[in-house]
């Protein structure tokens, strides 16, 4: 009871932090509604060439393209949020401090991140999907049990891209310098989860490798959820965020213990 | 006497531009010597430079093996349109990439440190954090370039080889003005950073696809509101003998150079704006 406690107290400050910035928010909003626009055209001229390419019909395609920008903040696939925090207190020594407190390290910084997306989801989320759908004819469910499957998936994405950045950003135990590894998380983020190009239209094997990855439990089956293109209903898919939720947050407690026996914290 | 004061004049404004740059190099070979006491990080900032941009083109490759033209363009005209763009971009965001940092000074006050050297803001604020590493970009763009240069068969005269030139010289210069743009925006919304990169990061992913791929509206947008179309749109279409999708005169296709100033007028105008509006958070 105590425990849920202090981690809603936290998500509630992770919420509340971000709120602040409401300039930064409108910002973002307008953003990825432009990128929304760049891609939602390349993707229409791709469907013209190929319909039906990877499975979508044009309606889908674009609709898949706003879902991406929706979920862009909300699901951190630039990387970023506790990340680059967590990380420069790793560098510089702080994350002793933090391991003396009486929380769970994990638990606190997933906590907070619950916030912090809980915010930008709706923030950052709504107004670019509502300018997509206002200009473009997209293939949104009307069925409320989709959309809160939708948002379950949602919620699994966001665990999983959090499990995915602990891991980079516990990297910082034994790689003092931040930026070649945030880019590359970043880099990699970007392109398996289906952000540049859906993986339904990478080819071949190749595709069909992708596809299984962590990052495909980031945007790829939370919009197939969304556009129920999935043949066997919903379930695999959040059945695979799920496995995915827990194999990495596995591997980051495990990480973090042989980080914490062996490793001299930085600073003095 | 008219004369010489306004020769004093010219002079006064020559020399200040002329310190501006000198200025720019020295800050600009101290960022250069600090970062290459870590040389596994520059090596790998640099890949990563190198390998983002890289990505981007994967993107285009992919979609390049389940379809023959996009908007009527071939694989090695979008390569030309991406490395066009991008090596200009690149160019940009080399030398004045980090103009976007204006906002986090001046939230955590390290502005009023620059207003106090005698040296142009401008020149301190572009030659921050100055990054060599940002080559990478260049030389990914650069090669995809070179790649398209030889599949497109195209007969270079002495007209299209300057126009190739002009093109990514220009085009860095557009690009720049919409950092130092981006940065001037900035003293007034120091939150908004963000807005910057619609028009940078989104400029070059527009620029990589062709025009008939876009809206009209789209288009019309980028070539007389943000002048992004004359980057590479239309001096490209020239070059690759392509009708431009909004029937413009032809002689717009030789713009750039012109509106590349423009852009530096107005570029330089609002940001003199944006320093005068400047505030001190205090501290």
């Amino acid at each position: 009871m105590h425990l849920l406690r202090l981690n809603l107290a936290v998500a509630a400050s992770g919420f509340r932090r971000y709120a602040t910035y409401r300039v930064a928010t409108a910002a973002g909003v307008f953003t990825n509604t432009v990128f929304g626009f760049i891609l939602a055209y390349t993707f229409l001229a791709l469907w013209h060439e190929r319909p039906h390419l990877g499975g979508y019909d044009q309606s889908q395609a674009l609709t898949f393209v706003w879902t991406g920008q929706a979920l862009l903040a909300a699901v951190a696939l630039l990387g970023g949020g506790f990340q680059d925090e967590f990380h420069e207190r790793i560098r510089n020594g702080d994350v002793a401090i933090d391991l003396y407190r009486p929380v769970d390290l994990q638990l606190w910084w997933l906590a907070h991140d619950l916030g912090r997306a809980a915010f930008q989801l709706v923030g950052r989320g709504v107004a670019p999907m509502a300018a997509g759908a206002l200009v473009f004819d997209l293939a949104l469910p009307s069925s409320p049990a989709v959309w809160l499957l939708f948002l379950l998936s949602a919620l699994l994405a966001i665990v999983v891209s959090f499990a995915l950045r602990y891991l980079w950003a516990l990297c910082g135990f034994w790689l003092l310098d931040a930026t070649g590894l945030s880019a590359l998380s970043t880099l990699m983020s970007l392109f398996f989860s289906g952000m540049l190009l859906p993986l339904t239209v990478f080819p071949g094997g190749f595709g069909d490798a992708v596809r299984w990855l962590p990052w495909a439990a980031t945007l790829q089956v939370p919009a197939d959820v969304l556009l129920g293109a999935h043949p066997g209903g919903s379930l695999p898919g959040l059945a695979f965020q799920l496995v995915w939720a827990v194999v990495l947050l596995a591997a980051g407690r495990l990480l973090q213990f042989v980080a914490t026996r062996k490793v001299v914290v930085q600073g003095g | 006497m008219a004369e010489t004061l306004s020769g004093a004049c010219a002079r006064a404004v020559l020399g200040r531009a002329v310190w501006g740059l000198r200025a720019y190099g020295f800050i600009a070979a101290m960022w250069i010597r600090s970062s290459w006491a870590y040389r596994a990080s520059f090596a790998i900032m640099l890949a990563a430079n190198f390998a983002s941009t890289a990505l981007d083109f994967a993107a285009i490759t992919l979609m390049f093996a389940q379809v023959d033209a996009l908007g009527g363009f071939t694989l090695p005209e979008v390569a030309f349109l991406y490395g066009t763009s991008c090596v200009a971009f690149g160019l940009a965001d080399l030398l004045l990439g980090t103009a976007e940092r204006v906002g986090r000074r001046v939230r955590d006050g390290t502005m009023d440190i620059l207003l106090t050297r005698p040296v142009p803001v401008l020149s301190q604020v572009a030659a921050d954090r100055f990054a060599l590493n940002r080559l990478g970009r260049i030389l990914q763009a650069g090669l995809v370039l070179g790649w398209s240069l030889t599949r497109l068969e195209l007969d270079w005269t002495a007209g299209r080889m300057a126009l190739l030139v002009s093109m990514v010289l220009c085009g860095a210069v557009i690009f720049g003005c919409v950092f130092v743009l981006g940065g001037a925006f900035q003293f007034w919304a120091q939150d908004a950073s963000e807005v910057q990169n619609a028009f940078t990061y989104g400029g070059i992913t527009l620029l990589q696809y062709p025009p008939t791929v876009f809206g009209k509206e789209l288009v019309r947008g980028v070539t007389f509101v943000v002048p992004l179309a004359f980057v590479n749109w239309l001096p490209a279409l020239r070059v690759l003998g392509r009708d431009d999708p909004l029937g413009l005169p032809g002689w717009m296709d030789f713009a750039a150079p012109a509106v590349a100033l423009l852009c530096c007028a107005g570029a330089g105008a609002l940001w003199r704006a944006g320093l005068r509006a400047y505030r001190s958070t205090g501290n």
